[in-house]
């Protein structure tokens, strides 16, 4: 039930995930987060198998340093997508990653983006997307009140709609979610929508 | 699960007098939901020669990578175009070689070969090629744009009218195919111009 999702507004990208590790019926634990910061003006939010997701997404993070190390210029988001969806590709027929992505990033040139790619390699440039069963409500949410032109202000509540939407129409719709944005100053944490806080019996 | 029909497309190809008209929809889905409406499926190679790729979305980008590949290096070689003949065989023969493991698209190619006389043909995804005179088709609408040409079509149209008839076929079949659709997108090119059009039809 791991829901990710994501849209772009005037020079920024927002991504949303849920923080939930599950296993079958147990939460491992409510705060995992499911996006990486993939450079200073990248993210990837992945959603999928946990193993494949930890493992793909360091992977690509790891190689997007390599590039920067070798050649000092950083990979603009569109490159990092197809290098991304390359590597997807090439495993497919061979030992597949269940997971998929994505990819939101920002450029001088060419502004906010975000990319999805699906876990058998599609690659799409799109102003809002989503995965999992989360993506029935929030990707109509995002039909119904989206604007190419949003303000993070309208963004974010957008966000919250979404989150709204699948929190009270998902069975079994995970608690937590963490809200990240990339813009002109970069990739950061925006902030955490939590319902349930980890909390020990201990403390109680 | 059809492998086949995941994505979602449809794709047909015309021919004219001294012209010929490629048109494909614009639908990107993952089964029953659509996850973008402008995806592009018609590939051009070289100015004479376009190739529309139906099927998996996934191979139609890796196929089409491949392509663009061998055609690039063909021309630093050869010092000039591949003859859409050529260009015909040459995907037969890539297709031919994931015999046991294919590449889950259906290419349709459309060209002007020697004297500007049109040439098009399709294959299917093991390259077993299928030329034709009047006109060929592809994709999860494949039935319904069969019956379509077949009663629109006359043979040796100018390029208006040849565009007027490749899209009243292309709209009217996904009409009828839940899986393709969400506008159209057509290229007419004859010895002088290729001009590139976007249909709106029924988004839905």
């Amino acid at each position: 039930m791991e829901c990710v999702f994501g849209l772009v507004g005037d020079g920024f990208a927002i991504v949303a995930a849920d923080t939930s590790a599950v296993h079958s019926i147990l939460v491992h634990k409510n705060n995992e987060d499911k996006i990486m910061v993939l450079d200073s003006h990248k993210l990837i939010a992945a959603s999928g198998e946990p193993g494949d997701r930890v493992q793909f997404t360091e992977y690509v993070q790891k190689n997007v340093s390599l590039y920067q190390f070798r050649n000092g210029i950083p990979l603009t988001t569109a490159a990092a997508a197809n290098f991304t969806r390359g590597e997807l590709a090439t495993a497919l027929r061979k030992n597949p990653y269940s997971v998929n992505i994505l990819m939101a990033g920002y450029d001088k040139e060419a502004g906010a983006s975000l990319y999805y790619i699906d876990y058998i390699a599609t690659l799409h440039k799109v102003d809002k997307g989503a995965f999992g069963y989360g993506s029935y409500f929030s990707l109509s949410t995002m039909d119904r009140h989206y604007r190419s032109d949003m303000s993070v202000e309208e963004a974010i509540e957008l966000v919250d709609k979404c989150i709204l939407e699948i929190r009270s129409r998902l069975v079994i719709a995970p608690p937590n979610f963490v809200i990240k944005i990339v813009d002109k100053d970069g990739a950061r944490e925006h902030a955490w929508r939590q319902s349930v806080q980890d909390v020990t019996t201990a403390s109680l | 699960l059809q492998i086949f029909e995941y994505n979602g497309s449809a794709v047909v190809a015309m021919v004219g007098k001294n012209c010929f008209a490629i048109a494909s929809d614009r639908r990107l889905g993952v089964q029953l939901q659509t996850i973008a409406t402008d995806f592009q499926r018609i590939s051009k190679i070289h100015d004479r020669v376009f190739i529309a790729l139906s099927g998996l979305a996934t191979d139609v980008q890796t196929l089409y990578q491949r392509l663009v590949f061998r055609h690039k290096l063909y021309q630093l070689r050869e010092e000039r175009d591949m003859k859409p003949e050529t260009f015909a065989s040459l995907v037969s023969a890539i297709l031919y070689e994931k015999r046991f493991g294919p590449y889950l698209c259906q290419p349709v190619i459309a060209g002007l070969g020697e004297d500007d006389k049109p040439f098009i043909c399709t294959m299917d995804s093991i390259g077993a090629k299928e030329l034709a005179k009047d006109f060929v088709v592809s994709g999860t609408a494949s039935e319904s744009l069969y019956g379509a040409c077949e009663a629109m079509y006359k043979p040796d149209m100018e390029a208006e009218e040849l565009f007027e008839t490749i899209s009243q076929a292309l709209l009217s079949s996904v009409d009828r195919d839940c899986l393709s659709g969400w506008g159209g997108h057509v290229y007419v090119v004859t010895p002088t111009e290729i001009k590139e059009r976007i249909l709106k039809g029924r988004m839905d």
